[in-house]
């Protein structure tokens, strides 16, 4: 390249507009520099995000192809009501974050709150709904290695016709299928399911334990540049828990259907 | 910066290591230079703590007889070595020293995308490696490095679960570095640094970083998944409870047959930088080796399924891990052949770096050989858990990327301290550790054909010839690793002061734009690069230019 | 629109997209989840209700990544991020399944 060539460059990379100095970080040239290094970095974290999570998928995957019969009938003790509604208030406080998201990149302080605010009572909803439901598992002695007991779905699987006690102690599974387990198997394999269950409601849970804080923080901070009258506020950090909040809903669109749902 | 400008023709210049001295200064600094530093003595420290665990091991297994060391004791020092080393020492070496330290002046930039994050990842990496420590040494862990499940779940002894939390923080810490240095690459590259005028280290390090992102996660959970069954008592991988050990395997090396290239990587494009210098020649097959990096990542991934033959895998997946074994060579051997044909008809100087980068291409090369033995289904059954494996890893990590580390080490020791060592002494220990090395772990290959497996405190009469051999030689490879550690702390304050730019007149932007040591921004202003890497044939035309400051720009921001 | 404070970039654009975009999204997703719902509730074989219930999530998951997270509105770098990691994914489970699966396929157990 010629030194005519290295003009045109050094003349590309404009510096910061004064308004933006304050947000730019001293390792970047120009906030659109800054802008797409955290947007890129964000993906990066997703991508670690998808095989973090999506490695416990694939293990539950073999042991359900491994235990068709037990997990079909332990996954029978969810609540499909409850995890419906709970998908349809992540989905709802997807859309509110898009929105907050918007109402960032406009410089909108005010219609940021309110959509981020609708947003943490969604989120709000959902982890209440979460502990209606783990209480529950509590009550029925479904929480692995704390008193487990597969008794409830062994009653549950009888009323269902679908699960047969024989006579030597043994029980006899009915689906498409036919399968003999002992109870201590049983136990263990129902077990397993409900460590699943709640190894990846639980990381999830804790995902949106974070994306809630993030969000509260993200509120201050809009309150912050609200009352100061800046005239170009940082939109990143709102992008970036955004993505986040819409992954986390993504997870959460994997295990409605393949924890509660597949098998009715 | 202007005031840095001001002082830059004097003696006492502004510097990374001089402009703040107090230990906070160092402990919550966001330059990457710093951060490189940080990591340079934390992983001394750990390496130095492994290479104790060998030296035991292997006075243990000078005798025939079991005599120094109990089994269990053993055990638990094969653990201790095999943990801080690969977590604490290996993965985190070339790419958090060097990585750190020269990538972002490879590329023109003032600093990594996200400082703050890099911090936060040494962070991650200490509290992981403390806490792993603390496990190894109270009580121990007698796992092995793997944390095979059953041995970690249902037949444990020790602190397992506070061994896994210290390698799944530790982990993190390796992710977010990737994650870093993949967003550096993307986005902080000076403007004309095009994809192909990067230097190979750039490549191999996103090649690194993109294992890092992708892998990383997976043995994370997988640990995790191992410490809530042992809390829980759920059968994930316990057959006893319904669990497969089988898919613990699976999972693990999902990430750690990869964690092999996170180690050798970055070793390869240290290998290119270094043979370039000092052969004066541009790599030959540039973009060959790059993409030779990206599919050796890429492969690599793949292949998985070699470390389970001999466990219950479905036959029909061991010959397709064992097919894309086969593979992976082959970008390795274009990075060999590449390198030898850039040496070839170079103007070499057998500087210390260039001895290091040598031995390196010697031992990587039995080590990559030896592992298509165990590529190949049928030589691997008989071979698996002897000595012949032990050897060959060693040949790849030990040989490939800790010459490749000392390489490096030598290699920027002057652009981090601004002092040469002393260069005889240097060589010396280079000669020692070659030497040493194959007398310690050639015996081995022998060892292991003849069936010795590995993990046994004592053994048969008939090999204690071939052990002594090999300890006789550990202690030779010890003494060539001391060395360094005495003449490069002596330099600190004995040795040549260099304050020219480039003392190896090597072609890239940290030797030809950069102060000797860095300034705390590496360049006075962005640079602007001309000319692709390794440009030795025009010895005239720099690599890139600082390009004059527009008025409106200087005093209205550093100002 | 008129609010297209748009420049043009490799990795992403300011994009500011109608509001319409999101509540047909949010429509889009919701009709899904009644078919999920419907559809775990059908009668089928096993192996075809986890593929229709994997099918819609990835649909589901799609919309999501298009428009919510505005991948549809980016540059290539961040569609090439935001499918590596599943790509990634379905590569390890491919090659891991390639186990399970074939294990019944051996002359003797664990051959």
């Amino acid at each position: 390249m010629s030194v005519k060539e290295a003009e045109v460059l050094e003349h590309g990379t404009s510096l910061a507009h004064p308004a933006h100095e304050e947000i730019l970080g001293e390792q970047f040239e120009t906030l659109e520099q800054q802008n797409n290094a955290y947007l890129i970095g964000m993906w990066a974290f997703i991508v670690q995000e998808v095989l973090f999570l999506g490695a416990i998928f694939a293990a539950y995957g073999i042991y359900r192809l491994k235990y068709l019969h037990e997990f079909t009938l332990a996954h029978k003790e969810l609540d499909w009501v409850v995890g419906g509604i709970n998908t349809l208030v992540l989905l709802a406080s997807s859309y509110t974050m898009a929105r907050a998201v918007r109402a960032a990149m406009q410089n909108k302080h005010g219609r940021q709150i309110l959509y981020l605010g609708f947003t943490l009572f969604f989120a709000g909803i959902f982890m209440f709904n979460k502990y209606i439901e783990y209480s529950k598992k509590y009550e029925h002695h479904l929480i692995p290695g704390w008193g487990y007991d597969a008794h409830a779905i062994v009653e549950h699987g009888e009323k269902k016709k679908i699960l047969e006690p024989l006579p030597d102690g043994n029980y006899k599974i009915k689906l498409e299928t036919e399968k003999t387990v002992t109870p201590e198997e049983f136990k263990q394999r129902t077990q397993l399911f409900l460590g699943f269950y709640f190894i990846l409601t639980g990381l999830h849970g804790l995902h949106v334990l974070v994306g809630m804080i993030a969000i509260g923080v993200l509120m201050v901070r809009a309150y912050i540049d609200y009352k100061k009258r800046k005239p170009v506020a940082d939109y990143m950090p709102v992008e970036m828990v955004g993505l986040y909040w819409h992954f986390v809903d993504i997870v959460w669109i994997f295990i409605y259907p393949l924890l509660y749902l597949i098998g009715r | 910066m202007a005031t840095q400008t001001i002082a830059h023709g004097e003696q006492q210049r502004v510097n990374y290591l001089n402009w703040k001295t107090t230990v906070a200064s160092w402990l919550f600094t966001y330059d990457h230079k710093r951060i490189g530093i940080l990591y340079l003595v934390s992983i001394t420290i750990f390496f130095l703590l492994g290479g104790i665990a060998a030296a035991l091991i292997r006075m243990e297994l000078a005798t025939p007889k079991g005599d120094l060391l109990t089994s269990d004791v053993y055990n638990k020092m094969f653990t201790i070595h095999g943990v801080l080393m690969i977590f604490f020492f290996l993965v985190p070496s070339i790419p958090a020293v060097f990585g750190n330290f020269v990538l972002p002046m490879m590329i023109g930039a003032r600093d990594v995308a996200f400082p703050r994050l890099n911090l936060l990842s040494w962070y991650f990496f200490m509290v992981g490696a403390l806490l792993a420590t603390i496990a190894l040494v109270k009580g121990g862990i007698d796992t092995g490095w793997t944390f095979y499940t059953p041995y970690s779940s249902s037949f444990a002894k020790g602190e397992v679960s506070l061994a896994i939390v210290g390698v799944f923080l530790a982990g993190f810490s390796s992710i977010f570095t990737g994650i870093n240095f993949l967003v550096t690459i993307h986005k902080m590259r000076a403007p004309g640094m095009t994809w192909f005028r990067l230097p190979l280290f750039v490549w191999a390090m996103y090649a690194t970083s993109l294992i890092q992102v992708l892998g990383t996660p997976v043995v994370a959970i997988t640990l995790l998944l191992v410490a809530v069954e042992r809390s829980l008592r759920i059968g994930i991988f316990d057959p006893n409870l319904g669990g497969d050990p089988i898919l613990y395997q699976h999972l693990f090396w999902f990430y750690s047959h990869p964690a092999v290239y996170i180690m050798i990587l970055p070793g390869m494009g240290v290998i290119s930088e270094v043979i370039s210098a000092f052969s004066k020649k541009r790599v030959f097959g540039y973009h060959f080796v790059a993409f030779a990096s990206l599919a050796i990542a890429i492969i690599g991934f793949l292949v998985w399924g070699h470390h389970m033959f001999s466990t219950g895998q479905s036959i029909y997946a061991s010959i397709l891990f064992s097919f894309l074994t086969f593979l992976v060579a082959i970008p390795s051997a274009i990075k060999t052949f590449n390198w030898m044909a850039t040496i070839w008809k170079g103007r070499v100087h057998w500087e210390a770096p260039m001895i290091y980068a040598l031995g390196f291409m010697g031992l990587f090369v039995i080590g990559g050989l030896t592992g298509l033995y165990l590529a190949a289904m049928a030589t691997n059954v008989h071979l698996t858990d002897t000595y012949f494996i032990v050897a060959h890893f060693h040949y790849v990590m030990v040989g490939g990327a800790i010459m490749a580390y000392l390489a490096a080490l030598h290699f920027w020791w002057p652009k981090m301290t601004g002092r040469m060592y002393p260069q005889s002494w240097a060589k010396l220990s280079a000669l020692l550790v070659f030497v040493g090395f194959n007398l310690t772990f050639f015996p081995q290959f022998i060892l292991g054909y003849m069936g010795m497996p590995r993990r046994y405190h004592s053994y048969p009469e008939e090999w204690a010839a071939l052990n002594l051999l090999s300890s006789a030689g550990a202690s030779v490879l010890g003494i060539g690793y001391l060395l360094p550690a005495i003449y490069l702390v002596w330099s600190l304050k004995y040795g040549r002061v260099v304050t020219e730019r480039n003392p190896w007149g090597a072609r890239g932007l940290e030797w030809e734009l950069v102060d000797t040591p860095p300034d705390p921004h590496n360049f006075e202003r962005t640079p602007i690069v001309t000319r692709p890497a390794y440009d030795y044939g025009h010895p005239e035309e720099p690599t890139g230019i600082i390009p004059k400051p527009r008025p409106v720009v200087v005093g209205g921001k550093d100002g | 629109m008129a609010e297209h404070t748009a420049h043009h970039t490799e990795g992403h654009e300011h994009h500011v997209v109608p509001i319409r975009v999101y509540t047909w999204t949010l429509i889009g997703l919701l009709i899904l989840l009644i078919v999920t719902v419907a559809a775990g509730f059908i009668p089928m074989p096993v192996w075809l209700g986890t593929v229709v219930a994997l099918a819609i999530a990835a649909f589901k998951t799609s919309l999501v990544m298009a428009f919510f997270m505005h991948v549809k509105f980016s540059g290539k770098l961040v569609w090439l991020f935001a499918a590596a990691g599943f790509f990634w994914l379905v590569i390890m489970i491919i090659f891991a399944y390639a186990d399970y699966i074939t294990r019944p396929w051996e002359p003797v157990p664990g051959f």
